[in-house]
């Protein structure tokens, strides 16, 4: 281990952890008010920054106003998933649902490369990519205090990040649409006889899901360049997911952080094939997470009932 | 699922009722139809023959998937990392210990299958959409794992060249001649999966799909089947892929990833889930489909100019993706199901029921 550099890659786990924290909040919203695991998410998050690039940069508009639009499509796109690919599912087996969502998953992804071609594109700067921050830390190597070194933008991409699961776990605890999503996970057919309309519950979360999308799509794709493969990203936020419990928006925040800290923490190994794993860090977790803990950190265990 | 047999027509033995194939004319049909496969190569070009032989390959994986995920109800997305391992091992033993593809085969799906069995291990614990996730962390690790580890035996991200299978003298090192070993261990393994399907182990399976508490009740050991279901997926993925790693002589860490994993599981929907008709209508279709959107790229392209270049890698999923989303929507129970409401209705004709 090289331990000067533990206190570095750690916080820069950390850091990078926060927009996996966003996405593994979009998997939540649609997995808590409609007991759907999404596998497209990964296919919103790039149409979400396709969609904003496309409004930025060929259109030229204002880069708010740009993220302001795309959010607005992203969102009617959301409905649009809802309404015509998940309503004839309802009450179908978890196989059909978890299919449907995998055929989204390819045929966004056709789609995403039929329309806005493969190529790799410059995304617009929203963060200055200017001095990184610097910190001092007490502790001491070779006779000298280890700096800290954070970039700009990964910096404000988590604090951004943060700041959208507060909004959102504050929507599901505190207003009436959350508190009407949180009885509709409980039991779909309860709640509609209760009078909640559960078709217009169904579609506010994927809108919202594909509002959370676009805004993680940009900033992912603000710091690491824009592609197709962007889509792959979101496979890191399944094991975040798991890890944090299905069920809970603080576990997408903590699941989130855990799986950028424990991938920032094997590249401090001297050893070669234990630095280039964390890549697939965050599904060595998940193995760990499902043989030991499979409801997760703070998810609800559900008893089975004959 | 009932079966319906034509009146006038009585089992006398139980070697009878037991029978697959029943009838003289049904014994005509499928060795003329056998012929017709086997003279393939004679008269018919070669991309088809390339064609078939992929198709007889997705068959055999399909197979696989569907005794875990057809008949006992575990999803899968990890079987094209199961036709990775098999495809490693069956070309590291042909071209490092000098074996022959006869031994090499059964090898790879062993290892296959006891690498499958550990990524069943969750199901101990958990079902459902978890064990979709222990599926999908195979899908990430095994390819990781022959990328990073052993580089001077697996050659790292490169991966492997392997040779041509040469049995009892032949080289089999041109899609004509491929076909017939395609061909062949399709035979064999769809007459071993049609065997398990009907036997103690398929309804062990089919109870622990229709309702796994009630099983174990019953006295299926829910974890000894449900292992025994992920070894044998892994089996049949394994033969899978050392048949494409010496068809296509070349293997790396992304000769079978995650797409092809959803598109297995898309033709088992497509096909029907649990029949063993299923796997077979399944990769026929979606193979086909997969290759009409090659065979449309150029009008695409004057459609949509832009992205001439990534044409195929963009309708290919397009397709898959809309495909199986209408199936799933019209037909869930896929063609395997279409398949015996013809035959009920040809059977009963000319009254409707």
């Amino acid at each position: 281990m090289n331990w000067q550099l533990l206190p570095q890659f750690a916080i820069t786990g950390i850091l990078a952890g926060g927009p996996i924290a966003l996405i593994a909040l979009g998997l939540v919203l649609i997995f808590k008010s409609s007991y759907i695991f999404n596998f497209a998410q990964g296919q919103l998050l790039l149409l979400g920054a396709l969609i904003t690039w496309y409004f930025s940069i060929e259109l030229e508009l204002n880069l708010w106003l740009a993220i302001f639009l795309a959010v607005v499509v992203m969102a009617l796109v959301g409905f649009a998933i809802e309404r015509l690919a998940l309503r004839p599912m309802t009450g179908q087996p978890l196989l059909s649902i978890i299919l449907m969502t995998l055929g989204l998953s390819q045929a966004l992804q056709g789609l995403a490369l039929l329309i806005f071609g493969g190529s790799q594109r410059n995304f617009p700067q929203i963060f200055s990519a200017g001095d990184p921050y610097k910190i001092l830390t007490p502790l001491i190597h070779e006779g000298k205090n280890i700096t800290l070194i954070l970039k700009q933008n990964l910096v404000w991409s988590f604090i951004v990040a943060i700041i959208g699961v507060i909004i959102i776990g504050g929507i599901f605890q505190y207003t009436r649409t959350g508190l009407a999503m949180r009885a509709t996970s409980e039991d779909h057919e309860l709640a509609q006889s209760t009078g909640l309309r559960i078709r217009r519950i169904f579609g506010i979360s994927w809108g919202m899901a594909g509002v959370v999308a676009t805004v993680g799509g940009v900033l992912l794709a603000t710091s690491s360049g824009l592609d197709l493969s962007l889509s792959l990203v979101v496979l890191a936020a399944f094991p975040a997911v798991l890890l944090g419990g299905l069920d809970s928006i603080p576990g997408t925040m903590v699941g989130g952080l855990m799986i950028g800290l424990s991938q920032g923490l094997v590249k401090v190994s001297k050893v070669a094939i234990v630095r280039n794993s964390a890549e697939i860090m965050p599904f060595v977790v998940l193995m760990i997470v499902l043989l030991i803990r499979p409801e997760g950190l703070f998810g609800q265990k559900r008893i089975e009932r004959i | 699922m009932a079966i319906q047999r034509p009146a006038g027509e009585f089992d006398f033995s139980y070697a009878y009722d037991m029978a697959t194939i029943r009838r003289r004319w049904q014994w005509l049909a499928l060795l003329l139809f056998l012929a017709l496969l086997y003279t393939l190569p004679l008269y018919a070009n070669q991309s088809i023959v390339s064609l078939v032989n992929r198709i007889g390959i997705a068959i055999i994986a399909v197979q696989g998937l569907n005794l875990l995920t057809g008949y006992t109800g575990q999803i899968s997305i990890g079987q094209a990392a199961f036709m990775t391992v098999g495809g490693y091992i069956s070309a590291l033993l042909v071209n490092d210990l000098g074996w022959s593809f006869l031994a090499a085969m059964p090898a790879a799906a062993l290892g296959a299958g006891l690498v499958g069995l550990f990524f069943g291990l969750p199901s101990l614990r958990v079902k459902g959409f978890y064990l979709t996730m222990a599926t999908l962390a195979a899908q990430f690790i095994i390819p990781w794992f022959t990328r990073q580890a052993f580089p001077e035996i697996l050659n790292g991200a490169q991966g492997l060249n392997v040779q041509v299978p040469v049995i009892f003298g032949i080289e089999f090192n041109e899609p004509s001649k491929y076909v017939y070993l395609t061909l062949t261990t399709l035979i064999i393994t769809t007459i071993i999966a049609h065997n398990i399907s009907r036997s103690r182990l398929g309804r062990a399976f089919v109870a622990i799909r229709d309702n796994d508490l009630a099983a174990e009740l019953l006295g299926v050991n829910l974890f000894k089947y449900k292992l025994q279901a992920f070894f044998l997926a892994a089996v049949y993925a394994g033969i899978a892929g050392s048949l494409m790693a010496h068809h296509l002589r070349h293997i790396n860490s992304e000769t079978f990833n995650l797409v092809d994993s959803i598109l297995l599981l898309g033709m088992l929907v497509v096909g029907g889930l649990g029949t063993n008709m299923g796997a077979i209508f399944g990769a026929i279709v979606v193979e086909l489909i997969i290759e009409g959107a090659t065979l449309s790229a150029p009008f695409f392209v004057e459609l949509f100019p832009a992205t001439a270049a990534g044409m195929i890698q963009a309708l290919r999923p397009l397709f898959f993706g809309f495909t199986l989303m209408l199936f799933l929507i019209f037909e869930p129970r896929g063609l395997a199901h279409r398949w015996q409401l013809l035959k009920a209705a040809w059977r009963l004709r000319p009254f409707s029921h």
